[in-house]
């Protein structure tokens, strides 16, 4: 079956996954169109990072059925590779590559895995650090960088891969408080240039703003979801009042 | 050495030599001399009358003491280039994806790791042929290159553990960003992995190369004419017993000035590198 | 219960294979390596436990108020750590044990100090220096305000000591000093050069007597990296044991 952009660009079906005793999805099921910004928010240990590590097969799932692009993930003979180069990923700790610097840490992958031309990536690479608005920082290495900074770099660096999807791992939660609004607005551009996006995140009035659907996970199961006015001004599920009314 | 980095507030990393300066010159080998010339003067009160001075014996055997401490250094080279291309390859085999792989070079490195030096020096000297046949030359092995494949083996081993720890300390989320942007796990190894391990290897590296420089005395045991076994041929051939402790000085003198410098600096390479 | 048949195999093995361990079926042979083994475990622990007290005491003295004592610590520390073991053992044996003799009966000098006792001196202070900078380290790594904490607890310094900071330094030290006992073993064969007859030193013999040259290799192997294999097994369980949890060694 070939997949054409008006299908689900993701979509999971009664995904199950356990690490050793501890059941962490059970059950999960939910479709992502191309262009559409979900966010996923949800109490701690509630399933929500290792979700979005399942959808780019960094976790391998047991049982159920993941799509990208009509791909099925679950598959042993899958080709993650192939599968990694659509989806970029950005993580809670960065990850940035420390003894490279910011330009290289998103040239790498480019070059070496897509093995595009070293002068055309460079130039995209420029381009992109110019867009999360860092230019003068491209020789710094990631340890001269504030973690906002290397946050939005490496947010660069998943971008020059050209994905058709970014994972966005809780990219804020450990940021200092005045350093996160750079890296909102970043994926807020993003989103607004029509990048499909999954994103995790504690952070409400960004979650309000900037997605189409939000997705409330508690105890491994999609507790509900709605878009944002619906789902935080009417909540039907008392797990979701609780937990809004705990943070909010 | 930087062994501990802890998150926890109630305890700092643990340090080996973290409090000690930096003053070579003004201190320790200035004791050391001082230490010789004693023993010398000792020794001159005990000499018999009209024997000749102990410093002049001492510089007149200078050459050939010097001669065998180049051997003991061409040892310790070449074991440690030995010893390294193949503890590498070997280290990264202990961190493979296939459990065969990992266990049986798990058990190659713990079995030349637990044996004593001493004991793998007669092992090589006695069981290697004297020469080997490689194609259709004869490639003669004498002692001292059988003793030094002999040294190469615990280095092989500790730097197979060296690699093993130092890939196994690079943080998860390193690997987990390689694997996002789709890079095949040699390209990960190569790129991302590797170069960050060099940097945390090489204050241990050096530390290893110091232990095996002050081990090659020991091939003087299976009869390597190194500075060791031509200390011993030089006291007997001057029969004279006030001479023992100066000239055994004088050689400790010689690894002290050589293997000084290089525990000094590779302090200075951990402390620099525990900053970044 | 005998173990003749044991030995018994041996022999046979010997008339068929040709593997000649005479260890096991010559009483002799048997008696003279029973004894190397034995020599080498009790040089082996006599250092492991002289080498542990010297790091304890080094350590002390390094945290003394004294600038000379601290310094004579260091000197002490630096020299042992870098020279070989081998030229430190011939030193004291040949050099200081030339001026330690006394005249026998018969008029021949004998040496006050045995060969063994040599090579644990030696050892135990070549494995010390080690220790010394070892446990000096571990209390280091405990931050002052540990010290103030108890303190402020009600406990004198003393008791802060022992009951608080020194238990933490030497979880901190343990695998440290563990790597260092473990070398301090391997390092014991190093007596054959001084003629203490400990298990190489036997063995030597043993295969200049019967020209079994591989096999008492092997035996040898296999028993030194047994001995070691069992020293790093139990360090490491009473090291997984005092672990402090969350305190990583990576």
């Amino acid at each position: 079956m070939v997949w054409t952009p008006d299908q689900p660009l993701v979509s999971l079906r009664a995904v199950f996954k356990s690490f050793g005793a501890a059941r962490v999805l059970k059950g999960v099921s939910m479709e992502v169109m191309k262009g559409q910004v979900i966010c996923i928010i949800g109490p701690s240990g509630s399933g929500k990072s290792t979700l979005l590590r399942c959808v780019n097969a960094l976790v391998p799932i047991e049982s159920g059925s993941i799509l990208v692009e009509g791909q099925e993930v679950n598959d042993p003979k899958l080709d993650k590779l192939a599968l990694r180069r659509k989806v970029g990923m950005v993580f809670q700790q960065y990850n940035l590559f420390p003894h490279k610097t910011a330009l290289e840490n998103v040239m790498m992958a480019p070059i070496h895995v897509l093995k595009r031309d070293q002068r055309e990536v460079e130039r995209q690479a420029l381009a992109l650090i110019a867009k999360v608005r860092l230019q003068g920082k491209e020789g710094a290495h990631p340890g001269e960088l504030s973690g906002g900074q290397q946050q939005r770099i490496a947010i660069a660096r998943s971008l020059a891969m050209n994905p058709d999807i970014m994972l966005f791992d809780e990219v804020t939660a450990a940021l200092d408080p005045e350093t996160v609004k750079d890296v909102l607005v970043t994926i807020r551009e993003l989103a607004a240039d029509g990048m499909t996006c999954m994103i995790v995140t504690h952070e409400m009035g960004f979650a309000r703003e900037v997605a189409n659907e939000v997705y409330f996970t508690d105890g491994g199961l999609l507790v509900e979801h709605a878009p944002p006015k619906e789902f935080f001004a009417s909540p039907k599920d008392p797990r979701t009042r609780q937990f809004l009314d705990q943070i909010l | 050495m930087i062994i501990g980095r802890t998150d926890l507030a109630v305890l700092k990393p643990f340090r080996i030599g973290a409090a000690e300066p930096w003053r070579f010159n003004a201190w320790h080998g200035a004791a050391l001399v001082a230490a010789l010339i004693a023993a010398v003067g000792i020794g001159e009160a005990q000499a018999a009358p009209g024997t000749p001075d102990i410093i002049a014996t001492m510089l007149k055997w200078t050459p050939l003491l010097a001669q065998g401490f180049a051997l003991n250094i061409a040892m310790s080279f070449l074991a440690m280039a030995i010893g390294t291309v193949t503890g590498v390859p070997l280290g990264l085999a202990q961190v493979s994806l296939l459990p065969q792989v990992r266990a049986s070079s798990w058990f190659v490195t713990q079995f030349f790791r637990n044996s004593p030096w001493l004991v793998l020096l007669f092992y090589c000297m006695l069981l290697l042929p004297f020469e080997v046949r490689i194609g259709h030359t004869i490639v003669p092995l004498p002692g001292w290159l059988k003793s030094t494949i002999g040294l190469s083996l615990p280095v092989m081993a500790n730097m197979s553990e060296l690699v093993r720890g130092a890939v196994r300390s690079i943080p998860f989320g390193q690997w987990e960003a390689a694997d996002s942007l789709a890079m095949t796990r040699a390209q990960t190894l190569r790129m991302i992995i590797l170069p960050q391990c060099i940097k945390r290897m090489t204050p241990p590296w050096m530390n290893l190369y110091a232990i095996l420089t002050v081990a090659t005395p020991l091939t003087s045991v299976v009869g390597v004419s190194e500075a060791m076994t031509l200390t011993g041929d030089i006291l007997s051939s001057e029969g004279r017993s006030e001479l023992l402790v100066p000239m055994y000085l004088y050689l400790l003198l010689w690894f002290f000035l050589y293997c000084y410098p290089i525990a000094r600096a590779t302090l200075a390479l951990e402390k620099r590198f525990a900053v970044t | 219960m005998s173990l003749q048949p044991l030995w018994d195999w041996f022999r046979v093995l010997h008339d068929t294979s040709g593997i000649k361990l005479t260890i096991f079926y010559d009483a002799f042979d048997r008696a003279r390596f029973l004894n190397g083994f034995l020599t080498s475990v009790r040089l082996m622990a006599t250092c492991l436990v002289a080498s542990v007290v010297i790091g304890v005491v080094g350590a002390w003295i390094q945290g003394s108020r004294s600038r000379v004592l601290r310094l004579v610590t260091q000197g002490y520390i630096q020299f042992f750590r870098n020279t070989p073991p081998l030229v430190q053992l011939y030193f004291f044996y040949f050099a200081l044990g030339s001026y330690l003799k006394i005249s026998g009966g018969n008029g021949i000098a004998v040496p006050v100090v045995t060969n063994f006792t040599w090579a644990a001196i030696c050892l135990s202070f070549y494995a010390g220096a080690f220790n010394v900078e070892i446990f000096r380290a571990g209390i280091e790594a405990v931050p002052r305000e540990t010290l103030e904490a108890a303190e402020s607890l009600g406990y004198s310094r003393l008791k802060a000591y022992v009951y608080v900071i020194l238990p933490l330094a030497f979880r901190i030290s343990l695998p440290a000093l563990n790597n260092n006992l473990v070398n301090l073993v391997k390092t014991t064969t190093i007596a054959y050069a001084i003629a203490v007859p400990e298990m190489l030193y036997v063995a030597n013999q043993i295969w200049s007597d019967e020209s079994n040259v591989p096999e008492m290799m092997n035996v040898l192997m296999i028993v030194y990296v047994a001995l070691v294999g069992l020293l790093v097994w139990v360090m490491g369980r009473w090291e997984r044991a005092l672990r402090i949890p969350g305190y990583t060694t990576a």
